[in-house]
């Protein structure tokens, strides 16, 4: 402090000081109010009301999943689709944490063991909840689910034990088996990115959608690539007009994963993920 | 002990005061600087202005260590080595846990739940921070610090051409903002610092692409080019007062000697935390060596700024040891 400075104080007030102070009130209140304002946007109606995404495999209840994830893009980083993204700040409390967009690039499980799960450092996604969590009626799988392309491997399971939602036909009209047509070409056109893992072609290593024409009599699509066991099936459905039509019924080992959502052909697509979706009989 | 406490308290928001205990020695030394002739003190500090060759040995160093350990991340993840996997929130290191010790204490509020893995992190973390010095994190590792040491440089280019003028805040109130965002975190059940961490987000960016999010670190950037210098880590974030309470019992820290200080300070002017450097004004200091308080982020801006090689880099009995 200089000594005019001291012989300020000293003085009534000047119209200086006074000013300073005024600014040294109003930046702190403007550091104050922008930093809590900030950081309690996540509670703005518009910006909560915004989140309903499709959590990775083994993600706790949407409250409890937000509180306990670190936002450290672990899981992102051990998934070989790279299906999970880390949501940006539209999410409010939701930044950071990872969600799929089942549309674009769904989990095909082509780790074979929901690797982001093991990745997680802090419990937010698991292979089963501990017993202190309630349980959401429908979310728990009936059995642990059969992982098609392990099928016959000696251990053929994914070891998680709650579904991430569950796949629903949400346009049966615009369904290519429901409608008895067939499927020819690449699915969702040459510059779709999304990959799949395709046993047939490649064990290990997932392959572009696009680079896995198709040629269908009857479109099968969402039962012939989803990665579960017993999940979906085509049945032959009975109108009440004593007419008969193929359709895609989802089943209760649908683990949520979304594969039938992106392969879907038709735009928008017939069948899709419901998530935190629970199981109804 | 209660120099400790009063840096502690100093680190809290509470000004430096004047007085305390000086020992013998260092009164011995403050009286013959007061006895020395002011022309021959003017001819001493322009002799060792002359003769000292100025580096930015530490800054050059700490920059590159920031930007090797940001830019590890950012290989483990394009390059798929499994090297340091994760963000700056939570990582592995060749497999092992790491978790920050600010976010954990988040998550640990908030969810109120505590794993294995989050407990081996945060104490691997706590034990690392506790050797290298604590804040010795918000200089040498938070990518936001680099950014903010170049939005100090504008603001005070313009301060230095009246185009801003430079105002405090009270430094309590980080101290406030860290109780704050700990009761938000327990009482809402989410972890609301995390929402606007830059230190997050900005991690999160240079790893996984840039986001919307970016615009909040902008907004704090300007803020701190026209408002307040170096507003963020001074004045609010939490992440350098617990990293701060790490440094308390560190080793390695910044250690000043009486002896040699000509008190022009121009260490003050570089510190981020000037309050840590009261000691170096004339008179003040209470003993011929003093280790610089918790506060203190060990970025080295004043050991490169000192003349005289009065402000060092010291690990705690290891000069004894030697």
């Amino acid at each position: 402090m200089s000594e005019s400075e001291n012989k300020a104080a000293k003085a009534p007030p000047s119209r200086e000081r006074k000013q300073q102070a005024r600014r040294r009130f109003l930046r702190t209140a403007l550091l104050t109010g922008g930093v809590l304002g900030a950081a309690l946007s996540g509670y703005l109606p518009l910006v909560y009301a915004k989140k309903e995404r499709l959590r990775p495999p083994g993600a706790l209840d949407e409250h409890d999943f937000l509180s306990s994830c670190i936002k450290c893009g672990q899981c992102v980083q051990v998934c070989p689709v790279q299906a999970i993204k880390l949501a940006d700040i539209v999410d409010g409390f939701g930044i950071g944490v990872p969600y799929i967009d089942a549309r674009e690039q769904a989990c095909d499980f082509s780790c074979d063991a929901a690797q982001c799960i093991l990745a997680c450092p802090t419990g937010a996604l698991v292979y089963q909840k501990p017993s202190f969590f309630s349980e959401r009626e429908g979310a728990k799988l009936p059995a642990k689910p059969i992982l098609k392309a392990k099928e016959h491997d000696p251990e053929n399971t994914l070891n998680f034990r709650e579904r991430m939602g569950v796949a629903r036909l949400v346009h049966p009209e615009s369904c290519l088996a429901v409608k008895g047509q067939g499927f020819k070409g690449q699915v969702r056109g040459p510059d779709f990115k999304a990959r799949l893992r395709y046993m047939d072609v490649d064990r290990w290593k997932p392959i572009h959608i696009a680079d896995h024409p198709y040629d269908l009599a009857l479109c099968d699509l969402c039962v012939r690539e989803c990665p579960i066991d017993k999940a979906i099936s085509l049945e032959t459905i009975v109108a009440p007009d004593g007419s008969t039509r193929r359709q895609p019924v989802v089943h209760e080992a649908c683990v949520g994963c979304g594969v039938c959502e992106m392969i879907c052909p038709v735009e928008p697509a017939a069948i899709a993920v419901e998530q935190r979706g629970v199981w109804k009989s | 002990m209660s120099r400790l406490l009063d840096q502690v308290l100093i680190m809290l928001g509470r000004e430096p005061q004047k007085g305390g205990a000086i020992s013998e020695r260092a009164q011995r030394v403050h009286e013959l600087k007061r006895l020395t002739n002011k022309e021959e003190l003017k001819a001493m500090r322009e002799k060792v202005h002359a003769e000292k060759i100025y580096t930015h040995k530490w800054r050059n160093r700490r920059w590159i260590a920031l930007i090797v350990a940001n830019l590890l991340f950012v290989v483990s993840y394009h390059f798929d080595v499994q090297l340091l996997e994760g963000a700056l929130t939570a990582s592995r290191f060749v497999g092992f846990h790491l978790i920050d010790l600010n976010s954990a204490l988040q998550v640990m509020l908030a969810h109120k739940h505590i794993i294995v893995n989050l407990v081996i992190g945060t104490a691997t973390i706590f034990v690392g921070w506790l050797l290298l010095g604590g804040r010795t994190f918000c200089s040498w590792v938070c990518p936001y610090h680099l950014l903010a040491e170049f939005a100090e440089k504008l603001h005070l280019k313009l301060a230095a051409n009246k185009l801003v003028s430079d105002q405090n805040i009270n430094r309590w109130l980080r101290t406030v903002f860290w109780a704050i965002f700990a009761l938000l975190a327990a009482a809402t059940g989410y972890t609301v610092y995390e929402a606007i961490s830059p230190t997050g987000i900005l991690s999160r960016a240079l790893i996984y692409g840039p986001g919307l999010a970016l615009l909040w670190v902008l907004a704090l950037l300007v803020f701190e080019v026209f408002f307040v210098r170096r507003a963020w880590c001074r004045y609010a974030c939490p992440i350098g007062l617990t990293y701060g309470v790490v440094g308390i019992f560190s080793p390695l820290r910044v250690k000043y000697r009486l002896d040699p200080c000509l008190h022009e300070g121009d260490c003050r002017k570089v510190c981020l935390v000037p309050h840590v450097l009261d000691t170096v004004i004339k008179g003040r200091a209470t003993d011929t060596e003093v280790p610089i308080g918790p506060d203190c982020t060990r970025c080295g801006l004043c050991v490169d700024a000192c003349p005289t090689g009065a402000l060092t880099f010291d690990v705690k009995g290891l000069s004894k040891l030697l």
